[in-house]
């Protein structure tokens, strides 16, 4: 069995932070991904990130990326890619398959940082070829840089909606609506004011009814909703549509935790289960982390965020940093995090944190 | 029409908003127009502005506040803002004209005498416009500023513009 | 449909393109990318189709999670496109239900 000192679940943008924190504490880090190249979905965010400069505002999180990768190359962690982890044992051990082989893995310090699954929506027509996800479209158009269609609906107007609706003008599809069910837009105004500029229109109480076409999308009928958000009939309306993209939230991708035996809150407005963990990220399982998504759905702003808080308190855990070291590195961070976390849409998420910190401390 | 249920700012929106420009300042020459209004953690404009021109401070969830009077009208800031929502408007341009600043990050970019739609904050078309600058340095990490002139009457309605075919 | 040109990535980088044979018809895709995006750019939709209602799937996720995707790639059925790079000759075909292996009989 191979031994390792922390392992990270995860090369997005909190495991890549934990990853950079823990090694230049001097900790031994292995980083390991499904995937065969690390950043997670940093890669696909071509936009300019919000924030103050600390939290890299007004860089793009492609940027970002080749930032962070830079960082974990020069810091001698162990980058594991094409590796799933399909277990989580006693021990701290991980099941791994790596290149079609199966391995195990020991660490003294485990990070969950497997982020998150987009929420799908049930409804006639919705297994039509052309109905995709909005991490499918960005992953086709910002990645390998194909259009899967000309004219997109979006169902979902949260930042994820709005963003890659903005990211399909620019690559030069048409946006015929995004839709939203809720009576008012769920993410970020500013995003909004840029597709209504562009004429694409924001439909609010509106959501989509069916997927029609034969052998894939060719048309989608939308419908309002009143305010028990209750169908209005006759106000259907058809879109000639070769796409249809939902974007109407995450999941946490918390297998893993389950497996591990950690305790779970369930808090709606961060995605549902939530593994319950302190503010040094540690879960009711001695020794095992979350950071970013898995921990509650936000941004990458905070993912990255978290993954430093879970490197610093694996270093100092682990001896390589003192108490009081860490104690300094991880009050700059949390200074940060309820930056990002104020306001009317991260006080939301503020108050969640907190009643999952409480909830660990109470153990 | 209002930001939170179709997107687009209301006039009374942005009436309130403390990165508005007064009259007075604006007829004065180029200044920006802030048209951020939401709480979000975001301070890339205060660190842009080389003049001290635009205020965060803490929580950096604080509406950007503008103090016109050190504002020059430079629009560093317009690409610095990842919003997209800052412009800076010249009404002092000509007799019949003023001059909107605005980002455009999409191709193809017009060229400086093109005729280009001037489209409102709902992608209507609202006048001709004539573009009068691109500019795309390094540091704007590619968010393009274009200039373009409008009649008077639309600086304040005009906040993109479609390329003609 | 290409993305060529886009005002933040750039222009494309020249891409190494090679051939794949899609259900015995040539077409060209770029060594390394998912045989998911070579298959939509060449205007390909349907992936696969169901075991009992016999439905078209195509791309959902496009990051490996969801499985619509799957198609018999080499002989190999049940083979997310979606995280399976292209290689030059590789032979793919449109799955029926669970797919068999060497591909479906003809």
């Amino acid at each position: 069995m191979r031994e390792t000192e922390f392992a990270i679940v995860g090369a997005g943008p909190a495991g890549l932070s934990a990853a950079i924190e823990a090694a230049r504490a001097g900790v031994q880090v292995t980083l390991i991904d499904e995937n065969d190249k690390p950043g997670g979905q940093l890669f696909k965010q071509i936009h300019k990130f919000f924030g103050s400069k600390e939290h890299y505002a007004g860089v793009r999180g492609i940027d970002i990326g080749v930032q962070l990768l830079h960082e974990v190359e020069t810091c001698g962690v162990e980058v594991m890619l094409n590796a799933v982890v399909w277990g989580i044992f006693a021990d701290h051990t991980l099941g791994i398959i790596h290149d079609h082989k199966n391995l195990h893995l020991k660490a003294k310090k485990i990070l969950l940082a497997t982020g998150a699954s987009e929420n799908a929506l049930a409804f006639p027509g919705w297994t039509l070829p052309g109905v995709m996800g909005a991490g499918a479209i960005q992953t086709l158009v910002n990645i390998h840089r194909v259009l899967p269609g000309r004219r997109v609906l979006m169902v979902g107007s949260g930042n994820v909606g709005l963003i890659v609706s903005y990211q399909l003008l620019q690559a030069g599809a048409e946006v015929v609506a995004v839709l939203e069910a809720m009576p008012k837009i769920g993410g970020y105004g500013v995003h909004a004011s840029k597709l209504r500029r562009h004429g694409v229109p924001i439909l609010t109480s509106t959501t989509i009814k069916e997927a029609r076409g034969k052998g894939k999308v060719e048309e989608a009928i939308t419908i309002g909703l009143d305010e028990h958000w209750r169908e209005i009939p006759g106000t259907e309306k058809a879109y000639q549509v070769d796409v249809i993209c939902l974007a109407l939230g995450l999941t946490p991708l918390s297998e893993l935790a389950w497996m591990a035996g950690c305790q779970f809150d369930y808090i709606p407005q961060l995605g549902g289960h939530i593994p319950v963990h302190d503010a040094n990220m540690e879960t009711t399982v001695n020794g095992i982390y979350v950071a970013g998504d898995v921990s509650g759905i936000e941004e990458a702003s905070t993912a990255m965020e978290e993954g430093k808080l879970a490197g610093i308190a694996v270093a100092e855990a682990l001896g390589y940093l003192s108490a009081a070291e860490a104690a300094c590195k991880k009050e700059v961070v949390l200074r940060r995090l309820d930056e990002l976390r104020s306001g009317p849409f991260g006080g939301v998420r503020k108050q969640a944190k907190e009643q999952l910190h409480q909830q660990r401390c109470s153990q | 029409m209002t930001l939170a249920k179709n997107g687009a700012l209301s006039l009374e929106e942005l009436a309130a908003l403390p990165g508005m420009p007064s009259k007075e300042r604006l007829a004065q020459g180029p200044v920006v127009v802030i048209e951020c209004a939401q709480e979000i953690p975001c301070n890339p404009c205060e660190a842009a502005c080389p003049n001290g021109a635009i205020k965060v401070g803490e929580p950096i969830t604080n509406l950007p506040v503008l103090a016109e009077e050190k504002c020059t009208g430079c629009g560093v800031c317009i690409a610095a803002c990842p919003g997209q929502a800052i412009f800076v408007i010249d009404m002092t341009y000509s007799e019949e004209e003023a001059t909107v600043q605005l980002p455009y990050e999409f191709l193809p970019l017009p060229a400086k005498g093109d005729l280009v739609d001037g489209l409102d904050r709902e992608g209507q078309k609202i006048c001709t416009a004539r573009v009068l600058r691109v500019l795309n340095p390094k540091k704007f990490d590619r968010t393009p500023v274009i200039t373009i002139a409008v009649p008077k009457e639309c600086a304040m309605a005009v906040r993109n513009i479609a390329i003609r075919r | 449909m290409r993305v060529e040109e886009h005002p933040i990535l750039g222009e494309m980088k020249k891409p190494n393109v090679v051939e794949i044979e899609v259900d015995g018809e040539i077409i060209p895709a770029i060594e390394g990318e998912p045989i998911a995006a070579a298959l939509l750019a060449a205007g390909k939709s349907i992936f696969r189709y169901t075991r009992k209602r016999n439905e078209p799937r195509g791309v959902f996720c496009a990051i490996g999670r969801c499985t619509d995707c799957m198609m018999v790639v080499d002989g190999i059925p049940n083979v997310r496109t979606c995280v399976t790079p292209v290689r030059a000759g590789m032979k793919i075909q449109t799955q029926h239900g669970l797919g068999e292996f060497g591909g479906p009989l003809s």
